[in-house]
């Protein structure tokens, strides 16, 4: 008792006050208690699931079945013959998803830095600028890839103009190569970007870049002393929010990409719905969701910020 | 506790070869005006190297903008501003021989103590940034927290460590924006002391902004009273608090009793001035207008109560009698509210010295002052400028 009312008020109120120290404790597990729906949720629509799609990732077909019909089994060989068959998409995958990340930080971070920085102050432009950048969203996800489809097709004013100051050879095509599916990655992951970034930059002291001008840095340096370093958290999940669902994105390659442009959803899609391979398809997904798993951590601890978090 | 030789060394950053004891800082009819608003109004100053100079006045009066302007972070509309002799006018914050501590210390959340101090000198590529950066948070005692970050320091230390960042670079001019002003009242007056105390030591030209006329009087050699973006009056605060020579320092500066009157006479250096019947004689040295309608001036603590079936000193300026409105007892002094008829209330300050009896509220008393510590102003100034309303602390 002494101890928890110490604990939940501080030395000052001491043990004599138990009334106050019981109400900080039913306090204290009442706000465990708001963990309960997002717990549930997430056990009944992530943890299930993702135990069903390990134990099917290890199923085995049923002898003398008909084509889909497999039963509990332990055939990690499916991880084996998953692998060895389409790691080159698993590749491809995160190639893809690597470029359109570093991309969508070329674009988003200078216009976060626009609209955050430069427009600080004018919240109207400010409010103005956010909403062009939410503003795809407002479209559904297939009709703005089907957009850029036209946007990249061999007829279209892009594709004539590259052609016109010889960037692109006069039979070269845009749409259903590599380069078009990576810019459809960075155009739908782009806001995830931006918006995470302008966060961090939105709350950065602009006496700190004063700061930096004070101290000889100009700037340059200031920005890359300062406004980066304390933008990083932003970078760190807008990085996270792009690469993660970009690695297993499949609709870009399909609307946007041809036969040697597959990726590892595409697969994942086709395995499953197509082949009705459930075994082979899950151990996919397995493989993709450890590889994002040790990748992300990775890079959470190289970029360091977890101080600043 | 003193500075070693490396910590004197001269950042590469500035542009002469020597302001090891800080530089003249020169404003030349230095004015910004934000759109119709006029913060800075043809301002011109110089600050001898190696003073601390503070730049005094209320909210709003325009001295946090012209140090800034110092600092390079604002560009004056019109006007020059010089260091040691070089017009910097165009020049940016980062190409200035200036470093500020900033009133929200702007310590850099990111980097440890240490690397806040060794920023400045590692964009300097000085020589051995982090021994230097050690000598300064040893200046400022606070070597032991080199490796912490500015979230763990309390606001004293953060207020240290600002200070330590900006002085390792040996500013040729060191700019103090309200450094004390997120302090409470103790610790503060004990930064005051460690500030002139480091000034002292190492001789830069200090630049200091504040609202608190005290802690400007504390620290200052020289202090510059600011309104409406002029300067009032400068000089040693001494010589301004016994001899304000506008309304708006008299009563910002301590506090004054201001009473309207007109000279009728003017003898051996001496004025007189009819003050509501009755004579009060002021030196003209002392005085700012000779004639006509003037302001008579004097101090509260210069004023002595004179009881009934007493006499004032022969010679003294003295007026009442009045009724005592209010007694306050703080300890060493008592302030009195005195209410002359046809004078309004004054102030008096009384030290608490042994033999004194006390007098009561209600009591008649006349109060009386030596005419030399009386002096004079413009009788068209409001009497009441620059004085501090007492339900606004932060005016």
């Amino acid at each position: 008792m002494t101890i928890v009312s110490a604990i939940g008020h501080g030395p000052g109120n001491g043990p004599a006050s138990p009334p106050p120290a019981a109400q900080g404790r039913r306090g204290r597990s009442g706000a465990y208690l708001l963990l309960l729906p997002g717990m549930a949720y997430l056990t009944l629509f992530f943890v299930f699931p993702v135990v069903a799609l390990l134990l099917t990732s290890l199923y085995a077909p049923v002898p003398g079945g008909d084509i889909g019909q497999y039963q509990p089994a332990f055939e990690w060989r499916n991880y084996v013959v998953a692998l060895s068959s389409y790691w080159p998409q698993m590749l491809r995958s995160f190639l893809y998803a690597l470029t359109a990340t570093v991309a969508a930080f070329l674009i988003g971070y200078p216009m976060a830095y626009v609209i955050a920085v430069r427009a600080r102050g004018r919240p109207f432009l400010q409010g103005m600028l956010l909403v062009l950048v939410i503003a795809p969203f407002f479209t559904s996800f297939i009709l703005r890839t089907i957009a850029w489809k036209q946007i990249l097709a061999d007829e279209s004013f892009v594709v004539a103009a590259l052609r016109a100051v010889q960037l692109l050879p006069p039979d070269g095509r845009l749409t259903a190569t590599g380069f078009a599916v990576v810019c459809g990655l960075t155009y739908n992951f782009l806001p995830f970007m931006t918006l995470p970034i302008y966060a961090s930059l939105e709350r950065l002291d602009p006496r700190l870049v004063e700061a930096g001008g004070d101290l000889y840095a100009g700037a340059p340096t200031t920005f890359l002393r300062v406004t980066l370093p304390l933008s990083m958290p932003g970078v760190v999940s807008g990085t996270l929010l792009t690469f993660i669902p970009a690695s297993g994105d499949y609709v870009n390659s399909v609307l946007l990409g041809n036969n040697t442009t597959t990726m590892i959803g595409q697969v994942i899609d086709s395995r499953f719905f197509k082949v009705a391979d459930y075994p082979s398809a899950a151990a996919l997904s397995v493989v993709l969701m450890a590889a994002i798993l040790l990748l992300v951590s990775a890079y959470v601890r190289r970029s360091g910020t977890e101080e600043l978090l | 506790m003193s500075l070693s030789a490396s910590t004197r060394a001269v950042p590469s950053g500035s542009p002469d070869g020597e302001t090891s004891s800080g530089a003249d800082l020169t404003l030349e009819r230095i004015t910004k005006d934000f759109g119709s608003f006029v913060a800075v109004d043809d301002l011109s100053l110089t600050v001898p190297s190696g003073s601390f100079f503070a730049l005094l006045g209320p909210s709003g009066c325009g001295k946090t903008t012209t140090l800034r302007m110092v600092a390079g972070l604002e560009r004056p509309s019109s006007g020059r501003i010089l260091i040691g002799g070089q017009d910097v006018t165009s020049t940016r914050a980062h190409q200035r021989p200036v470093n500020t501590v900033f009133q929200s210390y702007a310590l850099f959340p990111h980097l440890t103590v240490i690397e806040n101090v060794a920023f400045g000198l590692r964009r300097t590529r000085a020589a051995n940034p982090l021994g230097r950066a050690g000598d300064a948070l040893d200046l400022v005692e606070l070597r032991h927290l080199a490796d912490r970050r500015p979230s763990q320091l309390s606001g004293g230390q953060q207020q240290r460590v600002a200070l330590a960042r900006a002085m390792v670079n040996n500013p040729a001019v060191l700019l103090l924006d309200e450094p004390l002003g997120a302090l409470d009242l103790k610790l503060r007056r004990q930064m005051q002391v460690e500030l002139k105390r480091i000034q002292t030591e190492v001789g830069l030209t200090f630049v200091h902004v504040t609202h608190d006329q005290e802690e400007a009087m504390t620290m200052a050699d020289t202090v510059a009273v600011m309104n409406a973006g002029r300067i009032e009056q400068l000089g040693a605060p001494a010589d301004l608090y016994e001899l304000p020579r506008t309304a708006f320092v008299a009563n910002f500066l301590g506090q004054s009793n201001l009473l309207g009157g007109t000279v009728v006479e003017t003898v051996d250096g001496i004025m007189g001035v009819d003050v509501a019947g009755r004579r009060i004689r002021v030196p003209v040295d002392r005085a700012v207008s000779t004639s006509g309608d003037v302001l008579v001036g004097v101090r509260p603590e210069k004023l002595r109560l004179v009881r009934e079936g007493e006499e004032p000193a022969p010679g003294t300026n003295w007026v009442g009698p009045g009724a005592v409105t209010d007694v306050s007892f703080s300890g060493v002094s008592t302030q009195y509210q005195v209410m002359v008829p046809g004078l309004g209330t004054l102030s008096v300050f009384s030290q608490n010295v042994a033999g004194r009896g006390e007098v009561r509220l209600g009591e008649q008393v006349r109060l009386a002052c030596d005419v030399d510590f009386t002096f004079g102003l413009d009788g068209a100034e409001d009497a009441t400028s620059g004085a501090v309303d007492l339900d606004d602390p932060g005016a």
